[in-house]
């Protein structure tokens, strides 16, 4: 099988996001760099997939020049081929994005077959566009189901799982299709010696990528307004239970 | 001219969150001085139509098809697409749930125009340009952006991000039929089949959520955290270091890539209260934190805190529920 995951450079989640002086981007001055967290899912979702039915994981990015290190990452996990679009602007807006992965689609899928499936994360951890995925699916003329938590293999199909309320949506979709991966689909491996030394080889393909801008600009990121809250004690230890139970009474839960 | 808010349901079952889309829509449309229209799509439509008029919606667009038996994303863009071609409105708005995303980002791919997600105000600007001030990083961080066109403007308003408020004067709430064209194609991504894993409440619906972080320590000791959430009628919940530490699964995972929680209590156990959390658990009507650290985030966040290890504040609660209970 041949997979593309598409990934993005993101600030390590966790810390707190401070916002550069000119307010167009996140400070990154102090922060550690990961592949968004649904897109670490949907890379070892492919690298197990070609485990068990053969095949190979190409994986695919555009940022920075330092996005380098999150292809290497890729390839310490097991994927095989690394395309890097650098782009030196803050954030592309997601249309420009979207026409930007197309046209990289279409020139690894150049006298190739297509992509049996294209992963992207359900959304990025940063922006949160929660369309980019679908905008290149549409492109490329493939049917497309974002928020997949369970994939299944089977000739010509997929059965995708989606967490709903309760339960799961399942779906049926003839290949090559995309889909939207969201964390909790598996557990990512941590990278091995062998396979971190391997990465440090690995072949990158850089390609400039060319895309007009789309209709969405950024003017500027700021924090939200930060409710300030008293809190109240209700006490040290154990020995709070009683004003913890009333709390519960008084709200109703009890 | 008109506003035309996508309603999502299952089944027929109207989806809570719509209704905040539809009260934004109702007073964008009232801005530009037009009508405020919504739209139900496929199977069970008419059944979760009934509350619209009270938020709002002027005219309730039911669309029909043999093929819409169930959720699809592309048929629920397409069929967006088609009314949105017939009606012609100035903005297309939805709730920023995983559905409501999903379907406005097939009708902007099919329109090939942008789409703003989870907006929390916008700004007309009375222009072509609208200000759209948004979240990013699941609700840590707002953005201000452009949405530059001078078609249709697509958008959606972040779930928790306003309060569905009923109209001061009911609207008409007129009921029309749209039957769109759809091609066979178009059902391979529809909902083929359904597991049901929990009935009744869950992590996004309780009243009550028991949260546990990695002060926690163990699966094994989640255990008391279970019994408490048994006596509220509530569920438990938890945090990324939990569920990559494999003492949880993911589906009771509260964050910003886990679920989004709105209780009237959160009680959080153990969590420090990273911003990826905090942006899960921040619609709680109630937060009361149990840490060791008063100097933990979640504590400093909170209404309500108690200062201890939850080892046995969580057991000295139980106890105490139970004694008043019985």
């Amino acid at each position: 099988m041949r997979l593309l995951v598409c990934v993005k450079r993101v600030p390590a989640p966790g810390a707190r996001i401070n916002i550069t002086d000119d307010e167009q981007d996140v400070d990154a001055a102090h922060l550690g760099f990961t592949t968004s967290p649904h897109e670490e899912c949907a890379l070892e979702e492919a690298v197990q997939i070609v485990e068990e039915h053969g095949g190979e994981v190409t994986v695919l990015t555009l940022g920075p020049a330092e996005a380098e290190e999150q292809l290497r990452y890729a390839a310490s996990v097991g994927a095989h081929h690394f395309v890097l679009l650098p782009v030196t602007e803050v954030d592309w807006d997601p249309q420009r994005t979207a026409n930007a992965l197309v046209k990289a689609i279409e020139n690894l899928e150049e006298n190739a077959e297509p992509f049996d499936l294209v992963l992207f994360g359900n959304e990025s951890a940063d922006s949160g566009g929660f369309q980019v995925g679908v905008r290149v699916a549409h492109a490329l003329d493939r049917p497309m189901v974002n928020g997949i938590k369970g994939i299944e293999i089977a000739e010509n199909k997929v059965t995708a799982r989606r967490e709903i309320d309760g339960g799961f949506e399942v779906y049926a979709i003839p290949t090559p299709a995309v889909l939207g991966v969201k964390e909790g689909i598996n557990l990512p491996r941590y990278p091995t010696m062998k396979g971190r030394l391997a990465s440090k080889k690995a072949e990158i393909e850089i390609n400039e990528p060319t895309a007009e801008e789309g209709g969405q600009t950024r003017i500027r990121l700021h924090r939200p307004e930060e409710k300030v809250s008293e809190t109240v004690i209700l006490g040290n230890g154990p020995e709070a239970a009683p004003a913890v139970v009333d709390l519960l009474q008084e709200l109703g839960v009890l | 001219m008109s506003v035309l808010v996508l309603c999502d349901h299952d089944r027929g079952t109207l989806a809570e969150a719509s209704l905040e889309a539809l009260t934004f829509g109702r007073q964008l449309a009232s801005d530009l001085g037009v009508v405020c229209h919504s739209v139900l799509i496929g199977q069970g439509a008419d059944n979760a139509s009934e509350t619209l008029p009270t938020y709002g919606a002027e005219t309730i667009h039911l669309v029909e098809h043999e093929s819409l038996s169930d959720y699809g994303p592309a048929a629920w863009g397409e069929s967006l697409n088609q009314l949105v071609n017939a009606t012609n409105p100035a903005a297309v708005l939805a709730s920023g749930t995983d559905r409501g995303n999903e379907v406005l980002a097939h009708l902007a791919a099919t329109l090939d125009l942008p789409f703003v997600a989870n907006c929390v105000t916008t700004n007309t600007n009375n222009s072509s340009s609208w200000i759209m001030t948004r979240v990013q990083w699941g609700g840590s961080l707002l953005e201000d952006s452009e949405l530059n066109t001078d078609k249709v403007k697509l958008f959606t308003v972040a779930h928790h991000g306003i309060e569905a408020e009923e109209s001061s004067s009911p609207a008409s709430g007129q009921k029309e039929i749209f039957t769109p064209e759809l091609e066979e194609s178009i059902t391979h991504t529809m909902v083929a089949d359904r597991v049901v894993l929990t009935q009744g409440i869950t992590l996004s619906t309780s009243p009550v959520v028991v949260g546990g972080g990695r002060g926690v320590g163990s699966a094994e000791a989640f255990a008391p955290l279970e019994e408490l959430a048994a006596e509220l009628n509530g569920v438990v919940g938890c945090s990324r270091a939990v569920t990559n530490n494999g003492w949880r699964p993911h589906s009771d995972q509260v964050g910003q890539t886990g679920t989004r929680i709105a209780p009237q209590i959160y009680i959080a156990n153990g969590i420090s209260g990273a911003i990826q959390h905090w942006v899960g658990a921040m619609a709680a009507k109630n937060i009361l934190a149990i840490n060791t650290d008063p100097e933990a985030n979640m504590v400093a966040k909170a209404g309500y805190a108690v200062i201890g290890d939850l080892h046995q504040v969580i057991p000295a609660v139980l106890e105490e529920v139970r004694r008043r209970k019985s």
